[in-house]
């Protein structure tokens, strides 16, 4: 692992990010759609200073947001054969996919800190419960970085970045769902259904409550999907 | 330099390389010419570490592409068939990219972007994206890309195709000036550029070797004499066409009259023997009314579809 090469391939990532309207649009539709939330729930709570009513949308929102992010990771650089003048040159395929995780993390994590205004608001009309706040902001962190790890492996599998985003959000809409429609099933099963579910370990975490189980399940999902990136990338040197 | 030894390349059950095997030697610019399908691409992708081959193996300076994939990518620039460029980069930061993920020292990387910047032309349009770039300054780009880490190899695919007729001749020139340093690689499917700018030829088709050496290597293996092509303002009788048979060095003659009452002598030719001069003669001498008087050697273009379209025929 050499993490010279993982920078150069971050800052540019993030850089195309910037290029195109893609950061904009991301943070900008994140913000407002968040702000509607934040104001909508913010009179019916009953004057609770809570942002969970907040947070709990927000893996709803992910579902759709980081696979726009993530579509283009890979699938555009097959696209335009830029993915063979990566691959030639002295940098291992994992460094590629990690600088490219790392960027797209941090464009969403830039989304994510942006909501911190709403946390401030907050704070001057009521006591803010700190751990609520912290252990929110770290579920979505970790949440993100599991759905964009899924989103790079799907775009891993394409060269068409619609195809790619459609594949990430089939791949973060069977996490999402998962726990939604245990009521057709054997309680054994709807168990293991809930626990693999993404925002069941959420839902935990957004009360502050941060469990090892729950940080192990999203970074599980994390290497299992850079590793498949990985896997259908090297694949390529395979007869 | 580089060995390509016994190389074999499946995909699945189509055998794109087959047990090919070449020497570059240092400072060379090799041409590697064969029709589209032929298996340069996928020997260049084998080399530059794309992918590994199915059997065989590949050497360059004794390190074999299987074990050090990653040490033989350091000395290798490489400009692949389609030009992998951003288009929404400027040129410098494209560069200055490449410079990075090939991790180039700081203190070299401005010494060494003057040096790709100022080889390949491109400080008149510095300023521009890479997008906005006309086709042949795009392939410039990718050149320089190439060269920005200075490395002993450069493999070329196709570095010309895509450009109109100035284009070409400007990136040939260019790949000469670069050859004079480096080793290079270069694969094309049009024949003048190898014998304007390549040392060396191998010629490759199906998958296998069909001929290597240099172009005059190949032009006295190859079997085919010259020919001398005549055109005259009047139809010609056999007794002319008798006469000149008598000529030395003459080994076989054709002729037609077209519809201008032209006729068109096809004259063969024994194999090093010039005989334009007593043809003239004998043309002076018997007051033949001469429109033209032509030699066509053997070219590298005949030598090419002897071997690429003979063999498919056979097939």
């Amino acid at each position: 692992m050499n993490f010279k090469t993982i920078i150069a391939i971050y800052k540019k990532e993030l850089k195309s990010y910037f290029y195109s309207a893609t950061a904009y649009v991301v943070n900008v539709l994140f913000l407002l759609i968040i702000g509607w939330f934040f104001t909508a729930t913010l009179f019916i709570n009953g004057g609770e200073a809570t942002m969970r009513p907040v947070y709990s949308y927000v893996p709803l929102l992910f579902l759709f947001f980081i696979p726009a992010i993530t579509m283009k990771t890979i699938a555009e650089e097959k696209k335009s054969n830029t993915f063979e003048l990566l691959v030639t040159m002295p940098i291992n395929d994992i460094e590629i996919i990690l600088g490219k995780f790392f960027a797209a993390l941090t464009l969403v994590l830039i989304s994510v800190l942006l909501t911190f205004i709403y946390v401030i608001t907050l704070s001057m009309f009521g006591d803010v419960d700190t751990g609520e706040i912290i252990g929110g902001y770290l579920g979505l962190i970790f949440m993100a970085s599991a759905y964009i790890s899924l989103g790079i492996f799907a775009s891993s599998l394409t060269d068409n970045q619609i195809v790619a985003f459609i594949i990430a959000f089939i791949f973060a809409f069977f996490f999402f769902i998962i726990n939604k429609i245990t009521l057709f099933l054997p309680v054994g099963l709807s168990r293991f259904f809930e626990y693999i579910s993404i925002d069941y370990h959420f839902s935990n975490i957004s009360k502050g409550i941060i469990d090892s189980r729950d940080i192990i399940y999203y970074l599980s999902i994390t290497v299992l999907g850079l590793y498949f990136a990985n896997f259908v990338l090297e694949s390529r040197k395979n007869d | 330099m580089i060995v390509i030894d016994n190389l074999v390349k499946y995909y699945g059950s189509f055998l794109a390389v087959d047990q090919i095997s070449f020497e570059v030697r240092k400072g060379e610019i090799l041409g590697f010419l064969g029709p589209n399908g032929a298996g340069k691409t996928t020997t260049m992708k084998i080399i530059t570490g794309y992918m590994p081959p199915s059997a065989g193996n590949v050497y360059v300076d004794g390190m074999s592409v299987t074990e050090h994939s990653l040490d033989i990518r350091k000395k290798i620039g490489y400009l692949p068939e389609h030009n992998a460029l951003y288009p929404d980069m400027g040129i410098m930061e494209y560069l200055q990219f490449i410079m990075d993920a090939r991790e180039i020292p700081k203190d070299k990387q401005s010494k060494q972007m003057q040096y790709a910047i100022e080889v390949c032309g491109l400080t008149d349009v510095l300023s521009k994206n890479i997008g906005e770039l006309s086709k042949g300054y795009k392939q410039r780009v990718g050149l320089a890309q190439a060269l920005i880490h200075n490395p002993d190899i450069l493999i070329l695919d196709e570095p010309t195709v895509g450009l109109d007729p100035n284009q070409i001749i400007e990136i040939r020139n260019l790949i000469k000036k670069i050859g004079e340093e480096k080793t290079v690689i270069l694969s094309t499917h049009i024949l003048p550029e190898v014998e304007v700018t390549c040392d060396r030829v191998v010629i490759i088709n199906k998958g296998k070797i069909a001929a290597i050496g240099t172009t005059d290597d190949l032009q006295k293996t190859f079997k085919g004499n010259d020919k001398i092509e005549i055109i005259l303002k009047d139809k010609i009788d056999e007794s002319i066409k008798e006469k000149i048979q008598k000529i030395d060095g003459i080994l076989n003659i054709t002729s037609h009259n077209t519809e201008e009452d032209q006729s068109i002598i096809k004259i063969e030719v024994e194999k090093g023997k010039d005989p334009r001069y007593d043809i003239f003669q004998f043309i002076v001498q018997e007051k033949l009314p001469l429109l033209e008087l032509k030699r066509e050697q053997i070219s590298l273009e005949d030598i090419f579809r002897e071997l690429t379209v003979q063999e498919n025929l056979n097939n």
